[in-house]
């Protein structure tokens, strides 16, 4: 009997399993980084366990510490949640050789699917339908084809041929990749369906010989082979389609031996309206099992009313499944919400999340909480928003409303594209494919908001500024807000709203703050209405030293107040270097007083796993050096000022 | 307080309409003084890169804070440009309340004339008075040399005010964004932190066309006084600042260190606005001022709550007294109520001055006098003696006088109600406000019939037709010389305001009061019984 979990991971997929260990009467143990020390899940955990370091590679990878971690504080029970240790088939040995239980499909069922060539082989013989071109046989007609590393996984080691020309120079450039990627050179080639689908089935299997099969998802909106949206049911399958993704699911599960929660990834070729090939419509082929649980579990979840961590747990404690849930009823709808400028090459966002409140009435599953730091260091995603209704249509209007109502502020992140897309036609429709996503990704990240709805933002903004200073000032703070016995111009707040700076005036008087913007129904400093031709908008306001957040009902931003004054000795220099994100500094090229030319690498840092190389912008010699190697450096921080010729 | 009020009555609305026409034209008044010496020249000033005075005076103070301006109207009437070339008021900076006196450039770069001495001096009284640090924001040619007969003598005291003023532990603050030569260098000179402006400022006794005349040195305005000179060489710049908003912030900066602590009670944190909306005090006095209407109307549109503890409310009923609080501060209350005092509500005034003194609470004067009664039955009553003893009280009271003049203020009863002669803190007179020695009607047929009298015992035939005349050009002289734009002009007091905005600018005055000590006097004057 287990009495006793740790779960070896980090974020909201700890925080989930803690929820439901929690349900059963079980302790939980989290393990954490240093990073992460102060992170909802560590708190939440009944007690918590060091893991020196940040890398995943120092922590959360480290097999080895987990293990003397669930030893010293006597955990019964390990689990993976997924990604890091979850498909490792090793550290799910070293676990069950420990003499503890892991709750997870076993290590050699791991293993059979780890290898994607291996898994298609015995998928093969298992009647599964795989989708695969032998290279050496492949035509002009099978392509684009697709080119992956077995080992790869999550988008990673994938790389698409266009035409055979290419072929062999792109097989020999993966092979190389993919053994200095995952240390293993194997890989193996398919058509390259762009607009395909991309269709899973959840798997739940005991020790006792039950299968259950939970349906399916689509999760066919992805990002560089990033899920964003996915739901439960797979809208618009033809019965027969279904019927063989389930049969292809349980042969998969029963070629395997597989216990525990698992999914078969399954493309099913072409869509609705967008037949490519009319022999591939709506055939589901092989792609891969996950064996773990998978980040999107939540819709299955709810249209089938099950705890899948808890039937996790039972089946690792030997028990069995009974019968299965009926489903699936109803529709849900999950979309994942990352701190990501998807406008800017989806640069992951990092920093002080200040505001993180998602509406009653949907499930979210999240990592953060208002006040929660997110770091370079691991996934950026901060959450997931999960809405259930009783039809498709309903899931998704409650799921954009919550994004709508949510208050999230202090990071960019993905919530304007994701409601894009839940309002957008062919997503209505169900009309979806792996395509649609980079084929719609200028509407999707155009401003979401209008001037005029930007500029009533700004305006709710300034007021409840001015509230709040007038209100907490050391004197006359009852006196009406920048009352004026003779008013000789208005007041003018300016704000940064991302690059742009805005400015909006307003006056005061005994009947209360105006504006030629809006009318001025109330201002209070954290809630201000204003009315246009008679419709009265309430916004929502947070006010920080250097910061100030608005929610509205048209949607929120995030103020950076424009400060009146600037000390001289605080302007940066001309010709300043300055890191572009916080990062750590992995070299210096040059030496102050060092002549350089435009383009000359200066510094280089590494942030979020990725280099980046900081250039002189122009001729000019190294005047201050303020980097070092191996320094940690903030957003903004002067690394090095260049002095051009022109300057001196 | 119960109301007798109807919104909805004709009367109101006459009034309101009436009122409100007026308001509408205090700020075309007003408008006048904001231009200050018009487009073109506010247009080279800021083609200069420089901002107008009152732009100075927006990035001075507190983000969304108040800003009580005084004598907008000064030289009003008197053939000068509305506002006498300077801004003066009451603005918070880094939560201190500080007397600000901007110069305004634009007109006749800001040169001094008889008005603006007028202004500043009341400025240098009020700040005196109510114990407040002070900050000038310099940018004048100096004194308008033609004119220098009615400037040069009196105007000697403004620097006399500051160095006072720094010896009553009152910093004074001048930052220098221009001009600031001659006498006008003492206006930095005699401070005690001084911020110029790079470039900009020009701080000298005599400039290069007068030292070349005296000495024959060849010289330039930089090495005379330039802004870079003071702070490096001679010393008189404590602050070298970058351009006009870094002065105003080091000008910020220095307020945020004088460790200013407020000599005054406190008000209470909690209080309710008056139960009764301000709004209407626009269709409750009518601007037709033989027209009496009860003060009690108005108190319960200015006090927390609409509350107010009438004293002795059964004798005296032409003078209403009592008790209130006003934007969380106590206040005792001498409101006209029929125009006319008489000895009963002069007794009772006095009495009530003694008591406010005795608890050390400010006395708010609500204004609409006709005067003390005259006839020989009053007269025979004692009727001087009485309004003597008023006045008495009124002279030697040491709590804070306000005084507001919601109508006529006439005769002796200006001084009885604490008139401008008499230093209330701060005196503010509505729009439809008349302050003379009586009604225009009055003096006019006063002076008929003394001047019939005349007639009568020369045995000359009195001319009625000339006496027509006559009335009729006296009256339209004292009316237009009793309107409060022209008392205002004269700075006889320190505005004119809209009804409406009495509240808070009394609640703005009775904090700013709070940062001297609040202490009524155990002295009197030989009361005559």
């Amino acid at each position: 009997m287990i009495r006793s979990v740790l779960v070896a991971n980090r974020g909201e997929i700890a925080r989930r399993v803690f929820r439901t260990c929690r349900d059963l009467g079980i302790r939980t143990v989290a393990v954490h980084s240093d990073a992460d020390a102060a992170a909802p899940f560590v708190r939440e955990a009944d007690v918590a366990v060091h893991l020196p370091g940040n890398s995943a590679a120092e922590t959360y990878l480290r097999g080895d510490l987990v293990l003397a971690a669930a030893k010293s504080v006597g955990a019964d029970a390990i689990h993976p949640g997924y990604g890091f240790l979850s498909e490792n088939a090793e550290f799910a040995r070293s676990v069950i050789d420990a003499g503890l239980t892991w709750i997870g499909p076993s290590p050699e069922s791991i293993e059979a699917m780890g290898s994607k060539i291996r898994a298609k082989e015995l998928m093969a013989a298992a009647d599964v339908p795989i989708l695969e071109v032998d290279p050496a046989t492949a035509t002009a007609r099978d392509f684009p084809l697709l080119v992956k590393a077995s080992a790869g996984g999550g988008g990673r080691g994938m790389r698409v041929v266009e035409k055979p020309a290419d072929l062999d120079r792109e097989l020999a450039v993966a092979r190389s990749e993919a053994e200095s990627a995952f240390g293993d050179g194997t890989v193996f080639v398919e058509p390259y369906l762009p607009t395909a689908r991309h269709v899973e089935v959840q798997v739940m299997a005991d020790t006792h010989g039950t299968i259950w099969i939970l349906g399916d998802r689509d999760c066919s909106i992805q990002r560089r082979h990033q899920k964003v949206v996915e739901e439960a049911p797979a809208p618009n399958l033809s019965d027969a389609t279904r019927e063989a993704l389930h049969t292809a699911a349980r042969n998969a599960a029963k070629a395997v031996d597989y216990v525990g929660a698992g999914t078969v990834e399954f493309l099913v070729a072409s869509v609705p309206g967008q037949e490519r090939d009319s022999d591939l419509e709506q055939r589901p082929f092989f792609l891969e099992m996950n064996t773990r649980l998978q980040v999107e579990h939540p819709v299955t979840e709810q249209v089938f009313g099950v705890d899948l961590v808890a039937a996790q747990i039972t089946v690792a404690e030997g028990g069995e499944l009974g019968e299965a849930p009926s489903g699936p009823v109803g529709h849900s709808v999950e979309v994942r919400l990352y701190a990501e400028d998807a406008a800017d090459d989806w640069s992951p966002q990092t920093g002080l999340l200040r505001t993180f409140e998602v509406p009653d009435g949907v499930r979210s599953d999240s990592a953060v909480e208002s006040g929660s730091v997110v770091s370079h260091f691991y996934d950026p995603m901060i959450a997931k928003v999960v809405a259930y209704g009783a039809d498709r249509r309903t899931a998704i209007r409650k799921l954009d409303d919550a994004l709508r109502r949510t208050r999230l502020h202090g990071l960019v992140t993905n919530r304007d594209l994701l409601r894009a897309v839940l309002v957008d036609d062919a997503f209505v429709a169900g009309e979806v494919h792996t395509g649609l996503l980079p084929e719609r990704i200028d509407t999707w990240t155009a401003p979401a908001l209008t001037d005029d709805q930007v500029e009533r933002l700004v305006l709710a903004g300034a007021l409840a500024q001015a509230r709040l200073a007038s209100t907490t000032a050391r004197v006359q703070g009852r006196i009406p807000t920048a009352f004026r016995s003779v008013t000789s111009q208005p007041r003018v707040r300016r704000f940064l709203v991302g690059d742009d700076e805005v400015a909006v005036s307003y006056t005061g008087s005994i009947r209360g703050l105006a504006s030629d913007i809006a009318e001025v129904v109330s201002a209070e400093p954290d809630r201000v209405v204003l009315a246009v031709d008679g419709v009265s908008e309430t916004y929502d306001v947070t006010t920080g030293p250097d910061w100030v957040d608005v929610d509205g009902p048209h949607g929120s931003l995030d103020l950076v107040p424009v400060p009146t004054f600037v000390d001289p000795a605080d302007v940066v220099a001309e010709g300043s270097l300055l890191a572009p994100m916080p990062a750590s500094v992995t070299s210096v090229a040059v030496e102050a007083g060092q002549k350089v030319a435009k383009g000359d690498t200066i510094v280089v840092l590494e942030a979020m796993k990725m280099q980046h190389t900081i250039a002189a912008p122009a001729d000019g010699v190294v005047t201050e050096l303020a980097a070092t190697a191996g320094q940690q450096v903030e957003s903004g921080a002067v690394l090095a000022v260049i002095e051009t010729e022109e300057q001196s | 307080m119960k109301t007798a009020v109807d919104p909805d009555s004709p009367g109101f609305a006459t009034n309101r309409d009436s009122m409100l026409e007026r308001v509408a034209d205090l700020a075309a008044q007003h408008a006048q003084a904001l231009a200050g010496g018009g487009e073109r020249y506010v247009q080279r000033h800021r083609e200069r890169g420089k901002l107008t005075a009152r732009e100075r005076i927006e990035l001075l103070i507190d983000p969304d804070s108040a800003f009580l301006e005084l004598s907008s109207l000064a030289g009003w009437g008197q053939g000068q440009t509305v506002g006498a070339s300077v801004v003066t008021g009451i603005g918070v900076v880094e939560g201190v309340e500080c007397m600000i006196v901007a110069n305004d450039p634009t007109v006749k770069g800001g040169a001094t004339n008889a008005f603006t001495i007028r202004k500043t001096q009341r400025a240098a009284q009020i700040a005196a008075e109510n114990r407040l640090p002070s900050i000038n924001l310099v940018e004048s040619a100096g004194a308008d040399l033609p004119n220098q007969k009615d400037i040069f003598i009196p105007g000697g005291r403004g620097f006399r005010d500051i160095t006072r003023s720094s010896a009553d532990r009152r910093p004074v603050v001048s930052l220098v964004f221009g001009n600031s030569t001659a006498g006008g260098a003492y206006v930095p000179g005699m401070s005690d932190y001084i911020v110029m402006v790079k470039e900009r400022a020009k701080v000298f006794l005599g400039g290069p066309p007068l030292v070349k005349m005296a000495t024959g040195e060849e010289s330039d305005d930089e090495s005379l006084g330039g802004a870079e000179m003071h702070s490096r060489i001679s010393g008189l710049s404590d602050y070298l600042a970058q351009d006009e908003q870094d002065a105003i912030r080091l000008g910020r900066q220095i307020i945020r260190r004088l460790n200013w602590r407020k000599r005054g009670p406190a008000a209470v944190a909690d209080y309710a606005e008056p139960a009764l909306d301000p709004e209407e005090l626009l269709g409750i006095v009518p601007t037709d001022l033989k027209i009496p209407f009860d003060p009690r109307e108005v108190i319960a549109r200015l006090v927390d709550g609409s509350e107010f503890d009438e004293f002795k409310p059964l004798y005296g009923s032409s003078l209403v007294t009592g008790f209130a609080q006003l934007h969380g501060r106590p206040i005792g209350i001498l409101a006209n109520a029929q125009g006319v005092l008489f000895s009963e509500e002069a007794q009772k005034g006095t009495q009530f001055i003694q008591l406010a003194n005795q608890i050390d609470t400010p006395l708010l004067f609500l204004h609409n006098t006709t005067g003390y009664m005259v006839g020989a039955e009053y007269e025979q009553g004692g009727i001087i003696k009485h309004g003597a003893q008023m006045i008495n009280a009124v002279s030697n009271s040491t709590v804070p006088h306000l005084s507001v003049v919601m109508g006529a203020s006439y005769g002796a009863g200006h001084y009885g109600m604490s008139g401008r002669a008499y230093d209330p803190r701060f005196m503010f007179s509505w729009v439809n406000a008349k302050s003379s020695v009586m009604g225009p009607q009055q003096l006019a047929g006063v002076i008929s019939i003394v001047a019939r009298g005349a007639a009568e015992a020369k045995g000359q035939p009195y001319d009625e037709e000339a006496d027509a005349q006559m009335r009729a050009m006296i009256e339209e002289q004292i009316e237009k010389e009793s309107l409060s734009y022209f008392t205002s002009g004269l700075v006889y007091d320190d505005g004119v305001i809209d009804p409406r905005d009495t509240r808070t600018i009394l609640g703005i005055c009775l904090s700013v009061i709070a940062n001297n000590e609040i202490k009524g006097t155990d002295g009197y004057g030989v009361f005559r019984l």
